[in-house]
């Protein structure tokens, strides 16, 4: 299927917005359920979208001829995105799930307008008697690289690639920098915000001004591969983002946070099947698996067992990664020892921590 | 600072560093353009070339293990493209921008539909060289590598404005360029000149493609290019169809366009939405500049439907 997002990218919505995804569906019988996806990015990105048709193909495996999935790739973000999700409700999708945060109110108005459908949207907050949110706690994978970092560097600098200041992002860049003081002390966080969720030569650029800067482990919170083959490339170290992409740096590649929607998924179809599904806010981490560390590689044994060590203690519950005290950058008390953030503080968390090094652009 | 943080001299390292690394496929594709613009025609379909460009290099790199191989191809590839434009614009009646336009979409759309299974595979990437080695520095030693394609369209850019100025060639291409009646009442075929300069045009475009995926950033995906193509038709305009002002309007929009993540390194993070869009803003400017009303703009070809 030919790439619309990037034309729109390229010429302005309006020369192409005649053009439109095609969705080819054979015919079913009435037995089967339909299950929809929406992505955002081409299913090769390697990256986000990726990990969501993994997920799919989860579905599949799992319910074999029983169900019969549908993905539409490179839906705008616009509202484009509504038409799409509306056409799939319309062609008999009984659950129907929308994977970026930008098809939010798209999602709600569809579902407005087909009441008997399910849907399920990721990484947004609004829901509905049939609209579910899931998303995953990516800030708990940041910590583990935080540990990591702390334990490899030799700086005691490392640097962050973040794409745009919204709380998700915020709040990764807390739990990485909590969890490398909670082996050194003293670390420092540098950032830059590059503006962009996929843009390989951007990104790159970022790797090298902050390697530049003195970073020794650097991680990413954009989409390409590009941030980890400049680290190769300078003989540094550091993560993969969204799926293991060990072999696009071998020799760089610490660990990745990887999505793994697959049990989410085929779990919401099982609800489907059964009649019991039920609007929920589902807020998986690694406990729940909604969220995994790759393999460990390229670090001593004991890195790797203090880094499999957080990850217990995060499942367990152990390690909670936004436990006061907590400090902002200008020192400002933002939780008094042992007070524990709730999630709702967490998912509008808007200010880093002491030891970040530079503003947040206002 | 610490000891291996270089501070404020990482701007002007990376300015310098992007203006090199970012401007190579600009340089090549607006190289080609200016030879196929100053023949009387634009092709706005450069932007597809490039990204066809950037798949069958890293495909051919990939499946030989020879990226130079990789290079070649593409450039025939973007040959291809390029004759495809010239051919389509031969006919009686045929606007050579909605060509160009069409051919942009369809060689986007094609790179993609036949690079899906590029995307996992690492294919081996250009040479580079490194005129770093009298640092200790590791950031001066990394901003020194040099890439090979970059040293040869340095090189191209001087003998291009020599070639147009001194040669036959040149002769023939400025004057069907300039009055496609007077090349005619000459004995040149204007369709034919424009064919091999179109050719020419998708050639280089290709090569610059192949950068993309072979050098910088090195793989292929399908967010690889991010206008580039479409840009370096602009800059060609922007440098008044002169070989040496296509090389520096390059260096100028790389070195701007590292501005943005060098100055956050160091701590500035005001205004960065404005830095990222330094490369663009400097551009307006420039134009606005150097713009007359007076005068028809300097070096334009006659022919050319955007300047008629």
């Amino acid at each position: 299927m030919m790439n619309r997002r990037n034309f729109n990218k390229l010429l302005g919505a309006g020369l192409v917005a005649a053009a439109a995804p095609k969705i080819v569906t054979p015919a079913l019988a009435d037995d089967v359920l339909k299950v929809g996806f929406v992505y955002f990015g081409p299913v090769g990105d390697f990256g986000w979208t990726y990990q969501h048709d993994v997920g799919r193909q989860d579905i599949v495996k799992k319910f074999g001829d029983k169900v019969k999935t549908t993905y539409v790739e490179n839906v705008p973000e616009s509202a484009d995105a509504e038409r799409v999700i509306a056409n799939l409700a319309a062609k008999g999708h009984k659950l129907i799930f929308t994977t970026s945060f930008g098809y939010m109110d798209p999602t709600i108005k569809a579902a407005k307008r087909f009441p008997k459908t399910y849907f399920e949207h990721c990484a947004g907050y609004k829901l509905a008697s049939n609209v579910s949110v899931y998303e995953a706690r990516f800030y708990e994978g940041r910590y583990v690289q935080g540990v990591i970092a702390g334990m490899m560097s030799k700086t005691g600098v490392a640097g962050y690639i973040a794409s745009i200041p919204i709380p998700e992002v915020i709040m990764g860049m807390n739990a990485f920098l909590l969890g490398m003081r909670s082996v050194n002390p003293t670390a420092k966080l540098k950032f830059i915000m590059v503006n962009t969720w996929y843009d390989p030569g951007k990104e790159g650029d970022a790797a090298k001004a902050l390697i530049d800067q003195g970073c020794d482990i650097v991680t990413q919170h954009t989409d390409s591969t590009a941030p980890l083959q400049v680290y190769a490339q300078r003989g540094i170290k550091g993560f993969g983002e969204a799926t293991d992409m060990l072999k696009f740096a071998p020799t760089a590649q610490l660990t990745a946070s990887v999505n793994n929607w697959g049990p989410y998924y085929v779990k919401r179809v099982q609800d489907v099947i059964d009649g019991t599904w039920k609007s929920a806010n589902t807020w998986g981490g690694l406990a729940s698996g909604m969220l995994e560390m790759a393999p460990y590689h390229n670090m001593p044994d004991n890195v790797v067992a203090a880094a499999k060590a957080t990850e217990e203690g995060i499942k367990s519950g152990k390690i909670v990664i936004f436990k006061g005290p907590l400090k902002d950058q200008k020192g400002i008390a933002k939780s008094t020892e042992g007070v524990v953030l709730d999630d709702g503080s967490i998912s509008s968390m808007d200010w880093l921590v002491e030891g970040v090094v530079g503003d947040l652009p206002k | 600072m610490d000891e291996t943080s270089i501070g404020w001299w990482g701007v002007p390292l990376a300015i310098f560093a992007g203006a090199i690394r970012i401007s190579t496929p600009f340089l090549f594709v607006s190289l080609g353009e200016m030879v196929t613009e100053k023949s009387g025609r634009i092709n706005l379909g450069l932007e597809g070339t490039l990204i066809m460009g950037a798949m069958s290099a890293y495909g051919i790199a990939y499946l030989t293990g020879s990226p130079w191989l990789g290079v070649l191809v593409a450039g025939l590839v973007g040959t291809i493209f390029g004759m495809l434009h010239a051919g389509i614009c031969s006919l009686p009646k045929v606007n050579d921008i909605a060509v160009g336009i069409a051919l942009m979409l369809f060689g986007t759309g094609l790179a993609f539909y036949l690079g899906k299974p590029l995307v996992q595979p690492q294919a081996p990437n250009l040479p580079s060289f490194n005129f770093g080695w009298w640092s200790d520095l590791q950031q001066v030693q990394s901003a020194l590598k040099i890439n090979a394609l970059f040293i040869i369209g340095v090189v191209l850019a001087p003998v291009f404005l020599w070639a147009l100025r001194n040669t036959r060639w040149g002769l023939i291409l400025r004057i069907v360029g300039d009055s496609s009646d007077a090349a005619r009442a000459m004995g040149y075929s204007p369709l034919a000149v424009r064919l091999v300069a179109t050719a020419f045009g998708g050639f280089m475009a290709g090569v610059g493609g192949s950068f993309l995926s072979l050098y910088y950033p090195g793989s292929w995906n399908e967010g690889l290019s991010s206008g580039q193509g479409i840009t370096a038709v602009a800059l060609v305009i922007f440098a008044r169809w002169n070989p040496m002002n296509c090389l520096w309007a390059s260096l100028l929009f790389g070195g701007a366009s590292a501005l943005g993540p060098a100055l956050q390194s160091v701590g500035v993070t005001q205004g960065y939405y404005l830095f990222n869009a330094a490369p663009y803003v400097l551009t307006l400017l420039i134009l606005i500049l150097s713009s007359s009303s007076h005068r028809h703009i300097a070096g334009a070809p006659g022919e050319l439907s955007v300047t008629r």
